[in-house]
């Protein structure tokens, strides 16, 4: 096994081109609507964005959408679900979710990805399994581009963390979109104050 | 063993179906238009081109370092780590972890790697249930194919073949073709093979030295709800996928969707740092010919490449003659660049499968120079093997006129003459590699020389 890792290491220092210079990150400033910007680009992805409302939307959402007999987690303060996250033990259990609510972390206009870290999320399995996803993200965590937000977080800092930008889809079959491919069937993103 | 075919045997096999070569062709140039979109709406798009190649040359320059520090820091985030000099040493990392852990059963997104290794083959023949998880995989691995595209795995099926394979596989309505329906049937399969699944193996999109951890990108979800089901992840990655700092994301995140399919990013970009708790994850890291291709001047900038797959998008070639006629797991202008070096003797016919248009390099997120290395692969080639002997007799003939002035005219002269007077089947024929699906030109009255002397008199 070492002696695979010495050939590889040795080949390399014998093959590879004098030391060329690592570049410094460029700025690109960004300046468009922030707020319309997200919608729109989350919109291509498959997903909504709604503003303007209050976390009792999150709520109405849930009752118009849902049937009572359906389960619904929700790791966002104020928002009650019927489903409690603290008794799983094996991600397995998550597997009849209808519908998880989320609050990320931050969220990048240009391309509508949102960074939930594995803290946001209780277990990394959660986003994925889920039939619906709801995600709650504050307005002034809106940035511009993935430069910035890359500054912001430390992607070692918790052992997984992913970019959603829209519900799990596919066009896999001649090239037509079809949403909710083995994870969500749904996204909406509430954007709040 | 049968030999492989030439890409031009391989393409006329393909061609023969008129309505399917141009339905792909069609299909692939739509892919790339909407590559020109998204690229045309990132006013800073050349600068990023730029700035992520000069990373990637920084990564080829500082490799041994860079791997090293990546070891280091993955080990220290509980990740085990394993070094595989070639495809084989790859497959027995992989069985042995499969055979330690006790795992019989396994999910796969989508990796290329692994196709280069021939992994599947290689455990189903041992006795796993190897599942891979992407919609387009699944169809091709029930379908006996491998990918055509490096993106868009079953892009050369239709929806009433997909139909037909899901018929037989999933239980689906015969004739049944609605893409929604299929998909649908899919993902309730497939979820029970995520359930079920005791180890996912995953591709790697970039790993990134100062942290220790690796990036994948999928729209589909489906590495994610593998490997956070399974006990056990086995990421797979060849050692050229480095970046140096977690900020380069940034760069080449901006890049790759938009290349590959005009999306702004995909919809699941997941950071893998440590296992989950109790469980486990090995990172398994290849050379299989990389160190070598690093070793050749003229061509190691195509291991700058990140799988985007844009050159095959926008190539006239590859949208006409499809992945197939490639015969190598990387298609299309990079797979051109890249397979010669693993094996010239296979590959010596595809730097040839290219009208050198020089599209590729222009889309190439990297600005790898793909167009100049085909045709530097194609000097290699002809000095060391032999290359069509039509064309090569034809070559030495033409170059043997062209540097006698005056047998040039004679030439020019008699093939003007005879050329209009002669029967079809004496120019379009076998010796002539050329006429195949091509019309010579009009044959002119004169040469330019000709006109040149009576004109200038006047």
């Amino acid at each position: 096994m070492n002696s695979s890792k010495e050939a590889i290491i040795a080949a390399i220092k014998k093959n590879k081109p004098d030391l060329l210079p690592l570049p410094e990150h460029p700025e690109y400033p960004y300046e468009d609507n922030l707020i319309e910007q997200f919608q729109s680009s989350i919109k291509l992805n498959g997903g909504t964005a709604r503003t303007g409302e209050g976390k009792a939307a999150i709520q109405t959402y849930l009752q118009e959408n849902f049937t009572a007999d359906k389960q619904v987690l929700s790791l966002v303060d104020g928002i009650t679900g019927n489903f409690d996250v603290k008794n799983v033990q094996d991600p397995h259990e998550l597997e009849h979710i209808e519908v998880a609510i989320l609050e990320g972390d931050w969220g990048v206009v240009e391309n509508a990805a949102i960074w939930l870290p594995e803290d946001k999320i209780a277990h990394r399995a959660l986003p994925f399994i889920a039939q619906h996803l709801i995600v709650l993200l504050k307005i002034d965590k809106l940035l511009g581009n993935m430069h910035e937000v890359y500054q912001k977080i430390n992607v070692a800092d918790s052992g997984y963390g992913v970019f959603v930008a829209g519900p799990s889809k596919t066009a896999d079959i001649e090239q037509s979109l079809i949403i909710g491919a083995h994870g969500p069937r749904s996204m909406v993103v509430f954007l709040m104050e | 063993m049968k030999a492989t075919p030439t890409h031009a045997a391989a393409a006329e096999e393909f061609l023969k179906d008129e309505e399917r070569s141009h339905w792909h062709d069609d299909t692939l140039w739509h892919v790339r238009s909407k590559r020109d979109v998204a690229a045309q709406k990132i006013p800073e798009w050349e600068s990023l081109r730029t700035t992520a190649s000069q990373i990637k040359d920084n990564v080829l320059s500082n490799l041994d370092q860079l791997l090293l520090q990546f070891e280091k820091n993955a080990i220290e985030n509980g990740i085990e780590v394993l070094w595989a000099k070639d495809a084989d040493e790859h497959n027995q990392h992989v069985l042995r972890i499969l055979e330690e852990n006790q795992v019989k059963n396994l999910v796969k997104s989508k990796s290329i790697l692994t196709e280069e290794c021939g992994l599947n083959h290689f455990l189903e023949d041992k006795g796993y249930d190897v599942v891979d998880t992407d919609l387009g995989e699944r169809i091709i691995q029930f379908n006996k194919q491998v990918p055509s595209h490096i993106v868009m795995p079953a892009i050369h099926l239709k929806k009433k073949e997909i139909g037909d394979i899901f018929h037989e596989h999933l239980g689906t309505d015969a004739g049944a073709d609605d893409p929604a329906y299929l998909t649908e049937a899919a993902r309730q399969h497939l979820r029970q093979k995520f359930i079920q699944a005791k180890a996912a193996i995953t591709g790697v999109n970039f790993g990134i030295a100062e942290t220790g951890g690796f990036v994948v990108c999928t729209n589909e979800g489906n590495a994610d709800m593998g490997t956070h089901l399974a006990d056990l992840h086995i990421a797979c990655m060849g050692i050229e996928k480095l970046i140096p700092r977690a900020a380069d994301l940034g760069v080449f995140l901006r890049l790759l969707a938009r290349s590959a399919t005009g999306q702004s990013i995909t919809n699941y970009t997941s950071h893998f740092h440590r296992p989950r708790p109790g469980k486990k994850m090995y990172l398994i890291l290849v050379d299989n010919g990389r160190t070598n291709q690093l070793g050749r001047e003229d061509f190691r900038n195509s291991l700058k490449c990140i799988r985007c797959g844009a050159c095959m998008n926008t190539c006239p070639i590859y949208r006409r003659s499809s992945g197939f006629s490639y015969g190598s797991t990387v298609p299309g202008p990079i797979g051109s660049i890249l397979s010669p070096g693993m094996d010239l003797k296979k590959h010596s016919s595809l730097p040839f499968a290219s009208t050198l248009c020089g599209s590729c390099t222009d889309v190439c997120p990297v600005k790898i120079n793909i167009h100049e290395q085909l045709y530097k692969w194609r000097q290699v080639i002809t000095k060391e093997g032999p290359s069509q002997p039509s064309k090569k007799w034809a070559m030495r003939f033409g170059g043997n006129v062209m540097s006698k002035p005056k047998l040039f005219d004679m030439m020019g002269n008699l093939a003007r003459k005879s050329l209009s007077i002669s029967p079809r089947g004496f120019v379009y024929n076998s010796f002539n590699a050329w006429g195949k699906h091509r019309e010579l030109p009009e044959v002119p009255k004169e040469s330019f020389k000709e006109w040149y002397r009576k004109n200038r008199k006047q």
